[in-house]
C-alpha cells in the first residue's frame, strides 16, 4: 500500500484532515454551547401581569388558562396575593422602613400576579396585544379591569435587545461555521491532492498497461477514506482535552453548559457525525485528485 | 493490421508533427522507424495508443477505428498493445515482480495466473534470479528487460517500443533487441522507433524513413540511412 511508502505525506494529509474535523467538532460543541447560554438569558425574560387588589381568584386562573391555551406561551406562574407579599418582602427584608410601612397599612396592599413564558422573545409583543385585547374587552363591557399594569413597556427594550442579539449570534455562528468548515475542507482536498501528485507516475503507468478508470481510482479512494478514519480517532482524541480546557475556562460563565460533559455525554453522535465527514472529505477529495490525472 | 491513413497531427501554434502519414503493417512483421528527433516518430506511436488524436485521417487496428473508441474502452484496447520506453516507466516503489504483476492484475488476471506466468515472462527476459530487486537496485538493461516483461506479460498482439535503446550501453542494446527480436519469432509483431544504426543493420528487417513528419522511405529489408 502506498500509505506507507509515503509515509510523510500520507501523515501530513491525515493531520490536516484531523484540523478540519477537530474544527467541525469544535463548531458542534460551541454551538451547543452558545444555544444553551442564549437560552439561558431568552428564560430569565417574562412578562409580569399585576392585577388589581380587588381581582377575584376565579377571573385570574380563567385568564391563567386562557394564556396557556396560546401557542406562544411556554408557561404562567400564578402568584396569588399572599405569595406576592411574601416575596415582596423577601426581596426587601433588609429594609426596616418598608416592613414599617406595611405594617402600618395593615393589609396586604399587592395584587396577585401571573408570570408569563413565552417560547420566543419575539413572541411576548403578541402576547402582550392579547391581554390589551382582553382588557378592552372587558372595558367595554362596562366593567373596571381587573389587570392593574403589565411590566411589558419596561421589558420591551431588553427583550427586543435580546432578540437582536440571540437572532444575531444565530446567524453569526451559522456562517462562520460554514467559513471555517469550507476552508478546512478545501485545504484537506488540496493535501491529498498534494499525496496523490506523487503517485501521477503511477498512475501514467496504469493508464498505459490499460487498466480501467475504476481500478486505478480505487485504492487511492480506499486510501483517502482510511485518511478520513484516522483523522476522526485522531480529532475525537483531541477534543477531550480541548474540551476540558474550555471548561475549566468557562467555569462561572452565565448560564452555560459543561462543554466536558456535553461532549462525553454526545460523544457517540458527535464521533459518528466526524467519522463520516471525514470519509466523505477523503473520499470525494482523492477521487477528484485521481480524476485530474486521468484525463487522456 | 495497423493501417495509418492519410493521418495528420497540427498542433494549436501550427506545428506539423505528421503529416499525410499513410502504411500498414502486417500481422507478424517487425518494423522499425528512424528519423532524427522532432520527426514525428513518438507521435505515430501515441496515435495507436490513443494518447494523441489526428488532426485529419484515422489509424484502423484489425477493424477498429483507434480514434473513435469510446472512452471507456481505451484501456481494454491498451491491453492489445505492449509499450516499452526509453526512461522504462517502472515504478520505483514496486519490486521486478510486482511491476510485471501490476500489468496483469490491472487487466484483471487471476492471482494464480499471476504467480505462475510473472516468473516465466522474467525468465524469458533473462532476469530470473532479480524478481525481488527494486528498480533502483537493476543496471538500466536490467530495467528495460523489466519492462519489455511487463509489456508482453498480457500476450499483446503488438509491441511498442519508443527508443528503447536510447539510454543503454551498446551490449544492453543487443541484449534488448535481441529479446524483441526473440518476442517477434514468438509471432507478436514489433514497432520499433530507433536512432541506432546499429540495431537497424543487425535487424535486416523493413525500415520506415521519417523526415519532418513525413515518411520519406519505406524499405522492406532496410538500411539506416539519414
Amino acid at each position: 500500500m502506498t500509505f506507507w511508502r509515503n509515509a510523510l505525506v500520507s501523515f501530513t494529509a491525515v493531520f490536516v484532515t484531523a484540523v478540519t474535523l477537530f474544527i467541525i467538532g469544535s463548531v458542534i460543541i460551541g454551538n451547543a454551547f452558545l444555544s444553551a447560554s442564549l437560552r439561558e438569558l431568552e428564560n430569565k425574560v417574562d412578562v409580569n401581569v399585576y392585577f388589581t387588589t380587588i381581582t377575584p381568584e376565579s377571573d385570574i386562573l380563567l385568564l391563567k388558562t386562557r394564556l396557556e391555551n396560546l401557542p406562544e406561551v411556554a408557561n404562567v406562574e400564578y402568584l396569588n396575593r399572599d405569595q406576592a407579599l411574601e416575596n415582596f418582602l423577601k426581596r426587601n427584608n433588609a429594609d426596616a422602613s418598608i416592613t414599617q410601612a406595611l405594617e402600618e397599612i395593615g393589609e396586604n396592599p399587592l395584587g396577585a400576579v401571573l408570570n408569563i413564558k413565552a417560547h420566543q422573545p419575539s413572541q411576548y409583543l403578541s402576547i402582550v396585544n392579547y391581554l390589551n385585547d382582553q382588557t378592552e374587552n372587558v372595558l367595554a363591557a362596562g366593567n373596571q379591569s381587573i389587570i392593574d399594569r403589565v411590566n411589558y413597556a419596561d421589558n420591551q427594550i431588553i427583550i427586543e435587545r435580546l432578540t437582536a442579539l440571540t437572532t444575531g449570534a444565530r446567524e453569526l455562528s451559522i456562517f462562520v461555521s460554514i467559513i471555517l468548515i469550507a476552508m478546512a475542507a478545501l485545504v484537506t482536498a488540496s493535501t491529498i491532492r498534494l499525496a496523490i501528485y506523487n503517485s501521477k507516475q503511477e498512475i501514467s503507468v496504469m493508464r498505459l498497461v490499460g487498466a480501467n478508470n475504476s481500478y486505478i481510482r480505487g485504492p487511492f479512494v480506499i486510501e483517502g477514506v482510511m485518511y478520513g478514519l484516522l483523522a476522526a480517532l485522531l480529532s475525537v482524541a483531541a477534543l477531550l482535552p480541548a474540551a476540558i480546557w474550555v471548561t475549566k475556562a468557562t467555569t462561572g460563565f452565565f448560564g452555560g453548559i459543561n462543554v466536558t460533559q456535553y461532549y462525553i455525554t454526545h460523544f457517540g453522535q458527535i464521533f459518528v457525525i466526524l467519522l463520516a465527514a471525514g470519509i466523505l472529505l477523503g473520499m470525494f477529495s482523492s477521487y477528484l485528485a485521481v480524476r485530474r490525472y486521468l484525463k487522456v | 493490421m495497423i493501417n495509418f491513413e492519410k493521418v495528420s497531427k497540427i498542433y494549436p501554434d501550427s506545428s506539423i508533427a505528421l503529416s499525410d502519414v499513410t502504411f500498414k503493417i502486417e500481422p507478424g512483421e517487425f518494423l522499425s522507424v528512424v528519423g532524427h528527433s522532432g520527426a514525428g516518430k513518438t507521435t505515430l506511436m501515441k496515435m495507436l495508443l490513443a494518447e494523441e488524436y489526428p488532426t485529419e485521417g484515422q489509424v484502423l487496428f484489425d477493424k477498429i477505428d483507434v480514434h473513435r473508441l469510446r472512452r471507456d474502452k481505451i484501456p481494454e484496447f491498451r491491453r492489445r498493445i505492449g509499450t516499452v520506453f526509453q526512461d522504462f516507466r517502472l515504478l520505483p516503489n514496486k519490486t521486478a515482480y510486482e511491476n510485471v504483476a501490476f500489468a496483469m492484475e490491472a487487466a484483471g488476471r487471476p492471482d494464480d495466473v499471476i504467480q505462475t506466468d510473472v516468473p516465466e515472462v522474467l525468465e524469458l527476459v533473462g532476469l530470473p534470479d532479480k524478481m525481488w530487486n527494486f528498480p533502483g537496485q537493476l543496471s538500466g538493461g536490467e530495467q528495460q528487460r523489466v519492462a519489455i516483461a511487463r509489456a508482453i506479460i498480457n500476450q499483446p498482439d503488438v509491441i511498442v517500443a519508443d527508443e528503447p535503446t536510447g539510454n543503454l550501453d551498446p551490449i544492453n542494446t543487443f541484449d534488448v533487441v535481441q529479446i524483441l527480436k526473440k518476442i517477434n519469432d514468438l509471432g507478436t509483431t514489433v514497432m520499433l522507433a530507433t536512432h541506432n544504426k546499429g540495431v537497424i543493420d543487425f535487424l535486416g528487417k523493413r525500415v520506415i524513413t521519417m523526415e519532418k513528419g513525413r515518411i520519406i522511405k519505406d524499405d522492406i529489408t532496410g538500411k539506416y540511412v539519414l
